[in-house]
């Protein structure tokens, strides 16, 4: 059995060979053309979607938490010995920078000189971050995120960076729920309630991002906020530690957790501060990619069905002729499965080229804006192999199925071209 | 060496039969170059396929070489085609993607011969036929004649123990056509048995003997001179 089973593998693809060899050029280019769309379709339009949803962890990884975000224990009001746990991350070489923040509850009003009587104030709920110009820029990139005005330098006393989604002009859709300041801009004054305390402030810039929380944020300057809080002892509410190139996030966590930091705050990387419903979100769009990408299987399988099924059908009479001289069955078949294990190597190994030479570095560097996320394409070479193996078995399938239902005729029936 | 006995086809469709062979006993020895003669529609075609193993008859016995083939099963009968018998059709049946040289090897190959030497059988086949400078020819690139002579290269490049042949000449020209018969007859006087179908008088001369079959049956044997 095996001996006759080498021979006819060896005979398929002698045949295949020979009838790739000459099959009209452009009947190849379309065949192939047809496996690398395919390929396309099975990782880029998956790959898609999970970038688009990656694109909104890496937002928060980027803008907002930074690589490890150090935050006030669950039934504290802020962190204690902020100053200590300052000083340990100081000695730890994996960190690139910090940035110390206050945060706290605030009432924006604005519009309150000219407000009637029987008018409602205007105002927005807030959450103000008293912050380092510098050290926040270090680490989330800030005074790249304002789009009117300017960033906060650290004497900027009574001046106030607004989220955009604070603003009505800013909003497409408004929400009944968040409120939001009408006719401000930068360089209008507003009043911030904060911890007992009144101000009246000057909006100095207008910041936007790709994190709905954060665009509706507040910044102001650490030294004077933290005394509008009464935070006299300086601990803060949150640090977030932005690592050097390279360091594994975990593993600082970790060292941090030995060192005893969780006694006094929690200590989470970016990935276990992602909100839940992003970590849903992956799950969900990776089983709709997976749909779609099953989708392209059956239609990449029919495409090669037909295109066997019209080759073996149209050569039906050669295959009578193969059969009549002596060919087994079982090497004709195997030469039809030579061709279509061709084209979809050949197809996916272009398709493999152009996601990982072309794709993924040009959305890479020119993410698609969604407004909530930088879309990116996301191709993990493990998936991207394993969908390749799945197209190239599903090709052998649909190009054995015609090729054996031709061979199956009778010879003589094929040689005369009688049915 | 080859016998059938009391040989019948009929092919159905739905309801409608139609006895086309009505109990043919025949015998070739082997070494004979027999031909086949007869009106058109008068079945030669039909016995020669089931002679040649490509179809199965209705009833009857075919012995080839002592074997009962109707005992055999499908590979059997492929494998007993690959290594007895030689096929020439009228349409040369050439696979349109192999080259000359290809196109004979395959059976060769397909016989478990190293390529080297299913390679070099082929070309000695090849040069036999006039043809050992039109190897690398895909059959669209030679004369009707080459082509047919490529098929005759590859129904004797085994050494098979009989050689079908249905009206080979048919679509030749008179040139074409003797230069294929005189392969026959060459192949004939070193041994081969050909079994060949024909319209034509003058090549059916050529054979031992001239095989009439009219209506399904055989009406008459005769040897030539
Ligand atoms: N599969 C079939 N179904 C029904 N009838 C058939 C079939 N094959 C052949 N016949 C009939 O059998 C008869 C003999 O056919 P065959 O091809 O053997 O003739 P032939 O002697 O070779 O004729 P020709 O000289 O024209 O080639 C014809 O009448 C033909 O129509
Ligand atoms: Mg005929």
């Amino acid at each position: 059995m095996f001996p006759r089973f080498t021979l006819n593998l060896r005979i398929g693809f002698f045949l295949a060979t020979r009838q790739i060899r000459r099959t009209s050029p452009w009947t190849t280019v379309l065949i192939i053309s047809v496996m690398v769309l395919t390929f396309l379709n099975l990782v880029v339009v998956s790959g898609m979607l999970v970038g688009l949803v990656q694109g909104i962890g890496n937002a928060t990884r980027k803008e907002y938490t930074s690589d490890i975000i150090i935050s006030t224990l669950d039934n504290k009001k802020y962190i204690e010995e902020s100053a200590n746990i300052t000083s340990l991350l100081g000695t730890i070489p994996e960190i690139d920078s910090l940035s110390r923040r206050y945060v706290e509850g605030a009432i924006l009003e604005a519009n309150y000189a000219s407000r009637k009587e029987n008018e409602k104030p205007n105002t927005a709920n807030v959450q103000i971050f008293g912050i380092d110009p510098a050290d926040e820029d270090a680490v989330t990139g800030l005074a790249a995120h304002i789009i009117d005005g300017s960033y906060l330098s650290s004497g900027d006393y009574d001046q106030i960076i607004l989220g955009n989604h604070l603003l009505t002009q800013y909003i497409l859709i408004e929400d009944p729920n968040l409120a939001t300041l009408d006719n401000v801009g930068v360089g209008t004054k507003i009043r911030i309630s904060v911890a007992n305390t009144v101000r009246e402030v000057t909006i100095k810039g207008i910041m936007e991002s790709k994190v709905d929380l954060r665009s509706r944020n507040a910044f102001m300057i650490d030294t004077q906020f933290r005394n509008m809080i009464g935070r006299n002892d300086r601990n803060v509410d949150a640090i977030a530690v932005l690592l050097k190139k390279g360091a594994d996030p975990v593993a600082v966590r970790d060292k941090l957790i030995r060192d005893g930091v969780t006694a006094f705050a929690k200590v989470q990387t970016y990935d276990d501060a992602q909100p839940k419903f992003v970590k849903d979100v992956v799950k969900t769009f990776n089983i709709l990619g997976t749909v779609f990408g099953s989708i392209g299987i059956v239609v990449s399988s029919i495409t090669i069905f037909i295109v066997i099924f019209i080759n073996a059908i149209t050569r039906r009479k050669f295959i009578g002729i193969l059969k009549a001289i002596g060919i087994r069955g079982q090497a004709i078949e195997i030469s039809y499965i030579f061709q279509s294990i061709f084209y979809a190597v050949i197809g996916s190994s272009l398709g493999l080229v152009l996601v990982y030479s072309s794709l993924v570095p040009f959305f890479l560097s020119h993410p698609i804006d969604f407004p909530f996320s930088d879309g990116i394409l996301v191709a993990p070479p493990k998936e991207t192999f394993i969908r390749m193996g799945l197209l190239v078995l599903s090709t052998v399938v649909a190009g054995f199925i015609p090729a054996r239902m031709i061979v199956r005729k009778n010879t003589l029936n094929s040689i005369l071209g009688r049915n | 060496m080859i016998e059938t006995r009391n040989l019948t086809k009929t092919f159905k469709h739905g309801n409608i039969e139609t006895h086309v062979l009505k109990g043919i006993d025949f015998r070739a020895e082997s070494g004979e170059f027999i031909a086949i003669m007869g009106r058109s529609g008068a079945g030669k075609s039909t016995f020669l396929y089931q002679m040649s193993l490509l179809d199965v008859p209705t009833s009857g016995e075919i012995v080839i070489d002592g074997e009962h083939t109707h005992a055999m099963n499908q590979a059997k009968r492929a494998r007993f085609r690959l290594f007895r018998c030689g096929y020439v059709f009228q349409d040369y049946a050439l696979l349109p993607e192999l080259s000359a040289i290809e196109n004979v090897a395959l059976p060769l190959l397909m016989q478990n011969l190293n390529k080297t030497k299913a390679f070099s059988r082929a070309y000695e086949a090849l040069e036999k036929v006039g043809l050992g400078h039109r190897l690398e020819n895909i059959p669209s690139n030679l004369s009707g004649g080459e082509q047919q002579r490529v098929s005759v290269a590859r129904a004797f490049a085994h050494r098979p123990k009989i050689l079908f042949a249905d009206e080979p000449t048919a679509n030749l020209d008179n040139e074409s056509s003797a230069l294929v018969m005189n392969i026959f007859r060459e192949l004939h006087r070193e041994g081969q048995t050909i079994i060949m179908v024909t319209h034509e008088e003058q090549y059916a001369r050529m054979a031992g003997k001239i095989a009439k079959i009219d209506d399904g049956r055989i009406i008459s044997v005769t040897n030539n001179g």
